[in-house]
């Protein structure tokens, strides 16, 4: 262990006033706009997703009530298909999701040793573009609207002919309008992991909680784009009538349930996973322990990372593939539950080394194991073929789903509730309404889903709205209805127990469940700023709260009236820079309004004018850039004694450069599941091959090696201008490279002009996405060529300083790539 | 199986509540992680994936010479083709005709959005999904009447998608099929 001597104590609270005047939210309705702290994003969130959970909890409620008896006369069909499919959309995109979102953003600089999050304006655009989404798809359903196909959204239900109304749309573009939030929370999680812990802390011995939400970030990055890029491509088909799932024209709608699954599974364990490291967190505590086998788990989460991506297919049993490759698939989902598996025995075993106290979060952890288990075994029961046909979109199912996601996820989300709210009010509970909450929740859920699975065996199908013929079902559906009351009066007290503990909580003290981690080394509630000092090895527990708020640890207070934190090497933890982080400011939600209202065009089918909602955006993404660099270079940056660290002006692998990476993993999933797409339509879809190509190939072909040759000289210029960053050619080579760059552009549009008509066949449909992809991305390039020109023009290049050029060096060989793949695939369809 | 995963999930509740009693003991890694976690999960996942894997090849449909039926879905009915006794095709609505105790194999097609073809009793289901031609294997061992419904959301009429599957005695076949006019045959 590398030591760092103490920096010089200092007055506690002369530290605070220093520090909160410069992390603290604005004051009023203007700091709601305008936070970019992640304490308030972050508890924000949260506090939506729970707003979210509570309307979602209506909608089951009112299925509930039209199953109880079999004529359902209560909602008619129409609105009862509405009803179900935005419970499950809210459930699973406006509640898990964001929830896990929240927590995230709100626990890991605490836990992790850091002031706040890699992109604090990114946690804020994340939020807004969230709300504005989510909100839009509620409103949906007050205007008679909202999506009817089901969560899932399967093709042809859910296109042009047989959904005509915007109820589709409304899905397919909110739910991506809230999905930004989900990237942008993926690629912050990733980055605030691996370059903000606290100093020499290795990937090694990370809190447990750390290696679980980089598990589930990495599967956001790699889960979360077929589902972006399917829902693309249906409202393109939509929209535009280019057919991708249309049968008759080279489509497929089986290729909408790959995309989709492709998603969906690895969703499954996105939520599993933090609710799991709330777990892996809690247990060893209130157990008195520590956690059995740090090692196994870690090779768990990574395993579940892995086999995830294995299993889509299992919810396509019944699509008619063949038995061989249902084998493959169905043995990798058993398999999926060897981690899972052992992880529950670590934490049996940690129990079992220990001294269990039955505090509130225990109660709740109980409650997990006594739904998670029998969700699971129910579920290995459904990776079985023969009883996967049978019990297949039945209320087996609907039984499964709930055993899992509410044991998995709510009732370890409740538990990580109690747990940290201590922290988060400052405050402590009041005996009594919590337990009852819990045994009311507990009761009335297995009430209501433990006789579903029979329901379900008895042949009752999902989402039918009434039963007259079948009185068999009647009395397991009634139970089913009356314990669910009890569940939401159980939630509804939880709710209020928040509230109270809130309000009329006695104050508690510091780290009162005598908890290791870093997060309890600050007072509560926790400061703006999370720590006075940044932690050292030396300081490394939650022991260490005072010498933290004395300033004994790095970085001390806020001498230069920066937000400050500390940026590490990813793997050892070794101090490397100072970052320094974006203030409170209102270009987040601007930007969010631009964006939506893009959507917003596009959902009023004002297609024509979608347009000026792009250019919005990207005016608003341009000013971005305007503090991401300096125009005179700073002195190092006192950090301890003897441990001088420069400003992130000075640095190439900044907190920015290796966001790009993260995005640039997910842009290429992008990509590489649209490849999927081209290769999926060819080789599977019926009415292929395509009709002969009807453009002229000289011109084109010409425009295509145009385009590749430009873009090809940019990544040269890039080079040479990061080469002579210090010298004025420097600006030479960023015009030279920018002009490429609008070159590479105009030739992309010369390209587009002579395509066949998208609208004929899958094949042209296709071929017009890859363009539409890579003219997307030359837009990025071009505004990050112009951003690299004008930072050569300010002055904000220097001998060490960088500016947007190694970002935009990244990003161009990106396009380079995807562009000449886009071209190679298209050559090899005209050639083969 | 439904035994089998209640009992797992009894055993393993039973492990919890021996976990949380008593003073605290040493917690060995090898029986935990090894034991448990691995050892003992492999062993029932390997047990019950060959189990399932030889019971889906034994069901699973092989385009012989058995009889063969369509099924052609669409929104909100099901139009089924059977051969009459004397061989040539009888078209039905909602009502689907097959020889018992004997394997039949159903063409399942779609011609709006995706169904799933689903006798309960009979055994599982497959989806009928347009553009494609998918072929299912199942059996009535004796003669009688069986419910079936589609399995899959369809829009606001999905829970009319009802049909009956008629099982009859080979010797002795229903007068809706014999008196049924000679059409073109199967394809």
């Amino acid at each position: 262990m590398t030591d760092i001597p103490p920096n010089k104590a200092q007055r506690a609270l002369h530290l605070h006033r220093e520090l909160d005047r410069v992390w603290a939210d604005d004051p009023g309705l203007r700091g709601f706009f305008t936070s970019v702290n992640h304490g308030t994003i972050g508890l924000r969130f949260m506090a939506t997703a729970f707003v979210f959970f509570a309307i979602g909890g209506v909608l089951a409620m009112l299925i509930r009530a039209q199953l109880a008896t079999r004529k359902g006369a209560f909602l008619d069909s129409e609105l009862y298909n509405q009803v179900f499919t935005m419970h499950g959309s809210i459930m699973m995109f406006l509640f898990a999701i964001p929830l896990l979102e929240g927590l995230a953003l709100w626990l890991l600089p605490k836990i992790l040793g850091a002031r706040d999050m890699a992109f604090p304006r990114l946690s804020a655009l994340g939020y807004f573009c969230y709300l504005f989404g989510g909100t839009t798809i509620v409103l949906s359903l007050v205007f008679g609207v909202a999506p009817d196909g089901g969560w899932f959204m399967y093709v042809p239900l859910s296109d042009k002919v047989h959904t005509p109304g915007v109820n589709a749309d409304v899905w397919l573009l909110g739910v991506t309008f809230v999905e930004i939030s989900a990237m942008a929370a993926a690629v912050e999680i990733t980055v605030t992991i691996l370059r903000c812990r606290a100093a020499h802390m290795p990937l090694t011995r990370m809190p447990l909680m750390a290696w679980y939400l980089l598990g589930t970030a990495a599967m956001m990055l790699i889960g979360f784009p077929p589902l972006i890029l399917g829902s693309i491509l249906l409202e393109l088909q939509r929209a535009f009538d280019w057919p991708f799932f249309d049968v008759s024209r080279g489509g497929d709608p089986l290729l909408w349930q790959h995309l989709f699954w492709l998603f969906g599974h690895p969703e499954v364990y996105i939520i599993f996973l933090p609710a799991a490291g709330a777990l892996s967190t809690i247990i060893p505590v209130l157990s008195r322990t520590t956690i059995l086998g740090y090692g196994a788990i870690v090779a768990a989460i990574l395993g579940l990372v892995f086999l995830s991506f294995g299993l889509w297919v299992h919810h396509m049993f019944t699509v008619g593939i063949p038995h061989m490759a249902l084998a493959f698939f169905s043995a990798a989902s058993a398999l999926v539950a060897v981690p899972t598996a052992v992880q529950i025995f670590a934490w049996i075993g940690t129990m079992y080394g220990g001294q269990v106290q039955f505090r509130l979060p225990m109660l709740y952890i109980m409650g997990f194991f006594g739904t998670f288990v029998l969700g699971g075994l129910t579920g290995v029961m459904l990776a079985m073929v023969p009883f996967n046909w049978q019990a297949h979109d039945t209320a087996f199912v609907t039984a499964h789903l709930h055993y899992v996601l509410v044991g998995g996820f709510v009732f370890p989300m409740l538990a990580a509730v109690t747990w940290w709210m201590p922290m988060i009010s400052g405050r402590w509970r009041i005996s009594g309404l919590g337990e009852t909450a819990f045994w009311l929740i507990f009761i009335g859920f297995h009430g209501t889903f433990l006789i579903m699975h029979l329901t379900g065996l008895l042949g009752m199908p999902r989402r039918v709205d009434a039963y007259p013929g079948n009185p068999e079902w009647e009395i397991p559906n009634l139970i089913s209805s009356v314990f669910g009351m009890v569940q939401a009066m159980g939630f509804a007290l939880f709710a209020f127990d928040m509230v109270m503990q809130w309000l009329f909580g006695r104050r508690s003290w510091r780290n009162p469940w005598h908890a290791p981690t870093l997060d309890w080394a600050m007072p509560l509630p926790a400061p703006s700023y999370n720590f006075a000092s940044l932690p050292t090895p030396l300081h490394g527990d939650a022991n260490a709260v005072l010498p933290l708020a004395k300033g004994q640890g790095l970085l001390p207070g806020a001498p230069r009236g920066h937000r400050e934190t500390l940026v590490v090497d990813a793997a050892s933890g070794r101090p490397d820079h100072v970052a320094v982080l974006a203030r409170s400011t209102a270009l987040p939600v601007w930007t969010a309004v631009a964006i939506g209202s893009f959507f917003g065009l596009m959902l009023a089918g004002l297609y024509w004018l979608a347009p000026l909602g792009i250019v919005a955006t990207l005016v608003m993404v341009w000013r971005w850039g305007a503090i991401m660099g300096v125009e005179r270079d700073l002195p190092p940056i006192d950090v301890a004694p003897g441990l001088n660290l420069p400003p992130h002006f000075h640095k190439r692998q900044t907190l920015a450069y290796t966001g790009c990476i993260a995005f640039l993993v997910a842009d290429g999933t992008v990509f590489a599941s649209l490849l999927f797409a081209v290769g999926f339509l060819s080789v599977i879809a019926p009415e292929w091959p395509a009709p002969g190509a009807g453009y002229r190939a000289v011109p084109m072909l010409f425009a295509t090696a145009a385009a590749l040759l430009s873009s090809a000289f940019v990544v040269y210029a890039a080079r040479r201008a990061e080469g002579c960053r210090g010298a004025p050619d420097a600006a030479i080579w960023t015009r030279a490279g920018l002009c490429a760059s609008v070159l590479a552009l105009i030739c992309m549009c010369g390209l587009a002009a002579g395509l066949d008509d998208p609208r004929r066949h899958s094949r042209d449909a296709l071929r017009a996405a890859l363009l539409g992809y890579a003219a997307v991305h030359g837009i990025v390039a071009t505004m990050l060529a112009l951003r690299a020109d004008r930072d050569a023009r300010t002055n904000r290049l220097g001998a060490e300083r960088r500016g947007a050029i190694p970002a935009w060096r990244l990003f161009h060989q990106f396009w380079l790539t995807v562009t000449a793949t886009g071209v190679g695939i298209v050559l090899a369809q005209e050639v083969l | 199986m439904a035994t089998g995963a209640g009992l797992i999930t009894a055993f393993v509740l039973a492990m919890l509540w021996g976990a949380i009693r008593g003073a605290p003991r040493k917690a060995s890694f090898r029986v935990w992680i090894v034991g448990w976690g691995l050892v003992f999960t492999m062993t029932v996942l390997g047990v019950l994936l060959a189990s399932a894997l030889w019971t889906g090849e034994r069901i699973i449909a092989r385009g012989d010479s058995v009889v063969r039926v369509q099924a052609h879905a669409s929104r909100y009915k099901w139009d089924f083709v059977q051969p009459a006794p004397g061989g040539w095709p009888v078209t039905t609505r909602n009502v689907l005709y097959v020889p018992a105790g004997q394997p039949f194999e159903v063409e399942i097609r779609s011609s709006d959005v995706i169904h799933s073809f689903w006798v309960p009793r009979l055994g599982g289901k497959m989806d009928a999904i347009p553009g494609h031609v998918n072929l299912h294997r199942l059996q009535a061992d004796r003669p009688g009447e069986y419910a079936g419904q589609s399995a899959e959301f369809s829009g606001p009429g999905y829970r009319k998608m009802r049909f009956t599957l008629i099982a009859y005695d080979p010797a002795n076949p229903p007068s809706a099929l014999i008196d049924a006019p000679a059409e073109k045959a199967l394809p």
